[in-house]
């Protein structure tokens, strides 16, 4: 192993978790090489989003670098409603109480914009340490030794040894994968996310949202709009864009067959939108994600020898109802990581790296927020079907109904008990019954008129940048047909069924007198979200350093 | 290690920038003059061998001196550590010859260098004479149609694949002494495979940037005297290329008529809609009648 290059501390992935790990070991003066396969970081990636600085939370963002929101952040988010809707009728809650339960601060944020202003920081602070960072870089995975793992492969370096290795390369980490601590199994898993970068002037937002300039809204949707798909839609403000996108439970998607650029566009032309998006809509950027739920995938010791997960790789994202948070989850981690490395090496056990990390994650409170253990208890009985239609059929019943309308004036202090969130089951309940019952027995009928016509799936792609890599493709099908791989048809975000020009075309082979519906597969329109590797049976990887999509937004 | 890597500046001959006159010849005055394209593979050899052994890159070129801004764009663009530009009347209108007796005698005032790096031909002259015949002048092993370079410090060598006859599919290492000089093929591609050297060069590039800002503090201009050569044995006098003529290329033959279209004519654009129907309205009409049966 001698004549590997060494570092004593590798950082794969530059986003917030990455950069947290990285800055934290530089801070203890620890040599850092961080390794970034975009073009610049923040190229490859997406979220929603919002990040928040929680005052529970040991390390945040702008702890770590100082100046993070006036240079990288969009807009304070000042106001949180969510809205639930039946039809035209919608009742609006305030959840600003809870957006604020535990936050210091929370901005809207585009990440191309944030991460490639923290690849600076992270850069120029990690270069003094003996190391730096590269992008451009695609480690493709973990390079052992007798047995243990020593450090990485790359697709354009030579191999790479080192002390400690933190994984911080997202939702579809290679490394997670290879150390087999995470896998693409089960779709009740994850949810995918879309969402569209909308151009809108200062003023126009200042105007319709009715926010100064160092304040923002966020919009929550849920009800009947999604074609009962599990899930919801969001709005926040940024400084002159919105983001607006729409995420569901990956199994409900694919149960319902569903096409998540049009659950996106139900959401962009529902009625209630139209204060917002006005007759001038222009949509800058379409993007998804896979998102981890963390109640369900969370590793409770993210670590295997020398290696830690951080962030999505670690399954770190609560999406709990309302509350949805990430990055500062994957900062957090991200710098417990690095000091649980540079403790345990001060006490000559370096090895303990890893146990001393996942006990920072207990004992910060971290694990408790992101596998939530009300929802563990209650989740055997909330989540059984037989359970979940009685309540649904109670909920939608005269009685049900009568209920609603009794706690009407208190339902929106109930939204707001953050424990409530915690508990919620992952079921179509209150995902989109409870929202429609809501609206319909208080929901009052919006009168405006939507004027938006969304990009078809065609012009969505067409205006994505891609550096495709000829003849390498970076996934396969292992298996072509259609039982195994179907469902990445509608399930793909730039792929529909009867569209010729995504990712996932559905065909009929005729061999020999008789037809097989099988599946093909082009990825040059790939936006790298990893939903085919969980709904569909592929060989999956990212694409080699700067190769494929180029988020401007993200 | 010192790196001397010589460049020149060329007509840009991009779609946009070029110009011509109603006979064909080029316009000088209206074409921006920028650094050659080729000299840009010389450069990243030079670069790359600066990123694993060190040291330093010159870069020169011959010529008036608005090459001061092609030598802008070689640091900026690449790398260079300092500039060197050879200048005065004496030098005007050399051929080959004349310019590799004034680039070997500027290259001798810088020292001895262990490599020097040319590109492969001048978009303009195209000619490909002058690396070689610079070379001829400082009498130092040659390689040229290099693609991939490997020097070895301690003994003292460069190995280094090359382009047989400029054909890609024949590809032979050859190994020699230094100092050499090298001539990079357009097939040159640096190789950076350890996250040590990727670091080097982003660190070099960022400072080559910074340093092409003030790159005048970098440059200096050397005339005859000061490369200590006789005016008799450079620019027009040195050259012993007579060019008798320049005769343009007879454009071949258009077979078909071409009737220019704006598509903002919309009768314009209906007779082309026409025109088309005509052409393909009998055939369109013998497969309807065929299928008939």
């Amino acid at each position: 192993m001698s004549d590997y290059e060494h570092y004593e501390a590798l950082v794969v992935g530059a986003g917030p978790g990455g950069a947290a790990a990285a800055a934290t070991f530089a801070n203890y003066g620890i040599e850092t090489l961080v390794l970034e396969r975009g073009v610049e970081a923040g190229s490859k990636n997406v979220s929603g989003g919002l990040i928040y600085a929680e005052e529970s939370a040991p390390y945040t963002i702008d702890d770590l670098f100082p100046g993070f929101r006036e240079a990288a952040a969009e807009r304070p988010i000042t106001k949180y409603r969510i809205h639930n809707i039946a039809g035209d009728k919608v009742e609006s809650f305030d959840l600003t109480d809870l957006h604020e339960h535990d936050t210091e601060w929370s901005d809207s944020v585009l990440r191309r914009k944030m991460d490639s202003w923290l690849e600076d920081r992270v850069h120029e602070r990690t270069r003094e340490t003996g190391g730096g960072l590269l992008t451009g870089v695609h480690v493709n995975g973990l390079l052992r030794e007798e047995g243990r793992i020593v450090g990485v492969t790359l697709d354009e370096l030579d191999p790479i040894t080192a002390d400690i290795i933190v994984a911080a390369d997202g939702v579809n980490s290679e490394l997670a994968r290879d150390a087999g601590l995470m896998d693409w199994d089960e779709p009740d898993e994850w949810f995918q996310g879309v969402k569209a970068v909308v151009d809108m002037p200062e003023d126009a937002i200042a105007d319709r949202f009715d926010v100064a300039e160092d304040e923002g809204a966020a919009h929550l949707f849920s009800g009947d709009l999604f074609e009962g798909v599990r899930g919801g839609g969001f709005l926040y403000t940024n400084r002159d864009t919105l983001s607006l996108g729409t995420v569901f439970h990956l199994d409900s998607l694919v149960a319902e067959e569903a096409e998540p650029h049009q659950l996106l566009d139900a959401l962009l032309t529902h009625p209630l939108l139209a204060q917002w998006l006005g007759d001038d809509y222009t949509e800058l950027e379409y993007s998804a994600k896979l998102v981890p739920d963390s109640k369900k995938v969370a590793l409770r010791e993210p670590h295997f020898g020398r290696l830690l997960l951080v962030g999505d790789a670690a399954g770190q994202m609560q999406a709990q109802g309302p509350i949805i948070k990430g990055m500062n989850h994957a900062v957090t981690a991200g710098a417990l990581a690095a000091e649980a490395y540079a403790q345990a090496k001060s006490r000559n056990e370096p090895e303990k790296a890893g146990t001393r990390y996942a006990r920072k994650l207990r004992s910060e409170g971290v694990m408790k927020k992101l596998r939530p253990r009300g929802y563990e208890l209650l989740r055997g009985v909330a989540e059984d079907d037989g359970v979940t239609d009685v309540v649904d059929t109670v909920l939608t019943s005269p009685v049900g109904r009568a209920g609603i309308r009794a706690l009407s004036g208190r339902l929106e202090r109930l939204y707001n008990v953050p424990t409530l969130s915690a508990l919620m089951p992952d079921t179509r309940t209150p995902y989109v019954t409870l929202p429609t019952v809501i609206a319909e027995e208080l929901g009052t009928r919006v009168r405006d008129q939507s004027s938006v016509t969304p990009l078809d799936l065609e012009a969505r792609i067409g205006g994505l940048t891609y550096d495709t890599d000829i003849g390498n493709p970076h996934i396969a099908l292992r298996d072509e047909s259609y039982e195994a791989s179907g469902a990445a048809v509608a399930a793909c975000p730039v792929s529909a069924v009867d569209f010729g020009g995504g990712c996932y075309r559905e065909e009929v082979v005729r061999t020999n007198g008789s037809e097989e519906r099988v599946v093909s597969l082009d990825t040059q329109p790939c936006v790298e979200c990893g939903t085919c590797a969980v709904v569909a049976d592929t060989e999956w990887t990212h694409p080699r350093g700067d190769k494929g999509v180029e988020f401007k937004w993200g | 290690m010192h790196m001397v890597v010589l460049t020149k500046g060329v007509p840009d001959f991009r779609e946009g920038q070029v110009s011509f006159d109603e006979d064909g010849h080029l316009e000088r005055g209206k074409t921006p003059t920028v650094m050659n394209p080729n000299d840009r593979f010389a450069l990243e050899a030079a670069l790359q061998t600066r990123v694993r052994h060190g040291g330093r890159v010159s870069v020169m070129s011959m010529g008036p001196p608005g090459y001061k801004e092609v030598l802008r764009e070689a640091m900026e663009t690449v790398y260079a550590d300092d500039l060197h530009l050879v200048s005065d009347r004496e030098m005007a209108a050399a051929d080959t010859w004349a310019t590799a007796i004034t680039l070997s005698a500027g290259i001798e005032t810088l020292g001895e260098p262990d490599v020097v790096f040319a590109g492969f031909k001048t978009a303009d002259g195209e000619t490909g004479h002058t690396g070689p015949q610079t070379n001829w002048c400082l009498d130092m092993p040659l390689v040229t149609h290099v693609i991939s370079l490997d020097i070895d410090e301690a003994e003292g060598t460069l190995r280094a694949k090359r382009l047989v006859e400029g054909d890609i599919e024949e590809i032979e290492t050859v190994e020699t002494e230094l100092p050499a000089f090298v001539v990079a093929d357009p097939e040159f591609e640096p190789s950076y495979r350890t996250a040590g050297e990727r670091l080097t060069l982003k660190d070099l590039r960022e400072e080559t940037r910074a340093r092409a800002e003030n790159y005048e503090e970098h440059l200096t201009v050397r005339d005859h005297a000061d490369i200590n050569v006789d005016p008799d044995y450079i620019g027009l006098d040195g050259s012993p290329t007579i060019v008798s003529s320049v005769d343009p290329i007879p454009k071949a033959p258009a077979e078909r008529e071409a009737t220019m279209v704006d598509p903002e004519d919309t009768g314009a654009m209906q007779d082309v809609l026409g025109a088309m129907q005509s052409a393909v309205g009998d055939d369109a009409g013998d497969a309807a009648a065929a299928g008939g049966d």
